[in-house]
């Protein structure tokens, strides 16, 4: 792809049909692993009478997942997990609903990509989500090269962290200039 | 956390008390991270805040330089309310009581 432009009032750009296979994959696991906490979230009576949807009220102990739902407070356990429980369930759809965005929007072969400036904004937070997944995963530091040695574990993954990024700043642009 | 000292001090005067417990000033605090990109976060500063580009600017280059910015500051409910947009947007953001 040569990244996106601004087409009166839509963003546009053309995927390759492996690029959109990629990126439709890593959006489908990121939502995977959150639908699989949302999951966890407890249902019990007095959920179902009110018909509030309560999450948990402990941080996920998979360190992916933890950067993507992080805590409400850095010293306050008691305030985090309040906060959490409250606000969780609805940090989820709101994932859930931007991958949706992509997965709709994102031809499976490949192809032109036209979004409004709304499922453009979806993208880019769907974009970041899997990005903060990948980078999680792979340890990156601000001063992360842009190749790692071969013999170095996430040698083979570091590409698709630097496309998705180079991707991500492309949109950014598109839609602020 | 509380602390007995401004319970007490709400508990005197009911005027106060309004503007005390309810809205004594909560900060939002967004930290540095190494995946975020700085032109994304300022996007997302002008778009969930409604601050200017050089608003938004300087607020970012501080995330980046000092590790950490304040970006806004209210009422708890507020403060509560903008962590979740932050988080939203994937940006580590967290709350605490000004000091």
């Amino acid at each position: 792809m040569k990244g996106w432009t601004r087409r009166r009032g839509h963003l546009v750009a053309v995927l390759d049909p492996s690029e959109a296979a990629l990126l439709r994959g890593l959006v489908t696991q990121i939502r995977d692993m959150l639908g699989a906490r949302a999951a966890d979230a407890p249902d019990d009576e007095l959920a179902q009478l009110t018909g509030m949807t309560t999450g948990l009220s402990t941080p996920p102990e998979d360190r992916v997942l933890a950067r993507l739902l992080p805590d409400f407070s850095r010293d306050d356990d008691g305030l985090s997990g309040g906060m959490r429980s409250l606000h969780e369930p609805e940090l989820l759809a709101e994932k859930d609903g931007v991958a949706a965005v992509v997965l709709d929007t994102c031809p499976p072969h490949g192809g032109q990509v036209r979004l409004t400036p709304e499922q453009a904004a979806a993208w880019l937070s769907a974009l970041n989500d899997v990005r903060l997944a990948l980078g999680t995963a792979l340890e990156v530091t601000e001063d992360l090269p842009d190749e790692l040695p071969p013999e170095d574990p996430r040698a083979s993954h570091l590409p698709v962290y630097h496309w998705l990024t180079w991707m991500q700043e492309s949109l950014v642009g598109a839609l602020s200039g | 956390m509380t602390t007995p000292a401004e319970l007490e001090q709400t508990q005197v005067d009911p005027a106060e008390d309004e503007l005390g417990a309810q809205d004594r000033p909560w900060l939002t605090i967004v930290w540095n991270d190494p995946v975020n990109l700085m032109s994304y976060v300022t996007y997302v500063f002008q778009k969930l805040f409604g601050y200017s580009r050089d608003e938004a600017t300087k607020l970012m280059l501080d995330v980046h330089h000092k590790g950490r910015a304040v970006v806004t500051r209210g009422s708890k409910d507020k403060m509560e309310a903008d962590v979740a947009k932050l988080h939203g947007a994937g940006l580590w953001a967290t709350m605490q009581r000004d000091t």
